[in-house]
């Protein structure tokens, strides 16, 4: 019996190559986002939104994951902003690789924010760094108060939490005050966002966020 | 669900490490997994017994070392287990903490015939 000590990061491959984005992200000064949340919380509208209140302000361009259609890619090209499409094909999570080759579709180096929409999922994009700045992890209120309990991984890796949805508060069980509490007692550093994508309620928060933290 | 993957990556690595002992078995293969690392055991043991089917690795088993949550309070500098989910120190009470265990995913060893 022979032993082979290896001590290597199952992982690793994909870190190698989210360090190559990460070097491209930066000496182009993007700031980039990882947009994680479950399946139809709100990330495509909240994109949406973004892009129609600060696309005259600065420049954005958005790469889509998406499981099997362009549907949310084909909503973003309609704003007029640069947008790469990758579809997974089944796949549960984005990984460097695949952000790499979204990005020789981009201009990337024309670009203020650069938002990386991740597959619908609080669970496996957890583990894929993808060389973005930071994640930031959606729930909307529909989802139940307890859900960052459920995925701590997630809102342990994410910098930045979006509650949205929450024109839809007064018809809900949802207790607000209990997901916060739930978030922050898994990462007390999140940086949290009330949202409403349909009354527009929160946005201007976010947006001013965003800005303060573009590199150029 | 991204076992499958997980299973291929570590598939990958031990074909790497072990190219020079192409005539040796691979018996076990050592992992060390973070319990917050969002890994379920079972569905990587069957995607790695799946995938290793006509490959030089089919026999090899994975040995799994499981790893706590372990915070590390930056006030009041002692170390504790995180058993539910309150990233806070139980000693103080205070959330300014740094997770120094518990997400990991590594191979740490490789054992041949």
């Amino acid at each position: 019996m022979s032993i082979i000590q290896v001590e290597r990061k199952v992982l690793a491959k994909n870190d190698v190559v989210a360090n190559v984005n990460r070097e491209v992200f930066l000496e182009n000064k993007n700031f980039v986002i990882n947009l994680v949340s479950s399946p139809g919380s709100g990330k495509t509208s909240l994109v949406e939104q973004t892009i129609e209140k600060c696309k005259n302000d600065f420049s954005i361009c958005v790469i889509e994951g998406d499981v099997q259609t362009s549907l949310d890619a084909e909503r973003i090209d309609k704003l007029g902003v640069p947008v790469a499409n990758i579809v997974t094909n089944g796949g549960c999570h984005l990984d460097a690789s695949l952000v790499s080759d979204a990005m020789q579709n981009l201009e990337t180096e024309k670009a203020d924010l650069v938002i990386i929409e991740n597959v619908g999922n609080l669970v496996c994009p957890a583990g894929y760094d993808l060389g973005e700045d930071m994640k930031v992890v959606f729930v909307s209120v529909t989802e139940g108060d307890d859900k960052p309990l459920k995925y701590p991984a997630m809102f342990r890796n994410a910098s930045a939490l979006i509650i949205n949805k929450i024109d839809l508060l007064p018809y809900l069980k949802c207790n607000i005050e209990e997901l916060k509490k739930n978030a922050l007692s898994i990462n007390p550093d999140l940086k949290i966002f009330l949202t409403s994508c349909t009354t527009g309620k929160g946005i201007a928060d976010w947006i001013n966020w965003l800005k303060s933290n573009l590199k150029k | 669900m991204h076992e499958l993957s997980i299973a291929q990556s570590i598939i990958e690595i031990v074909e790497e490490k072990t190219k020079s002992n192409m005539n040796k078995k691979v018996k076990l293969v050592h992992l060390k997994v973070g319990r917050l690392s969002n890994i379920l055991l079972d569905s990587l043991n069957f995607g790695f017994e799946t995938l290793i089917q006509d490959t030089n690795l089919n026999d090899a088993k994975l040995v799994i070392e499981e790893v706590p949550v372990v915070i590390a309070c930056n006030d009041c500098g002692i170390n504790s287990e995180v058993k539910g989910l309150s990233f806070f120190c139980p000693e103080c009470k205070s959330n300014k903490i740094k997770m120094i265990s518990g997400d990991e995913l590594f191979v740490t060893k490789i054992e041949l015939e």
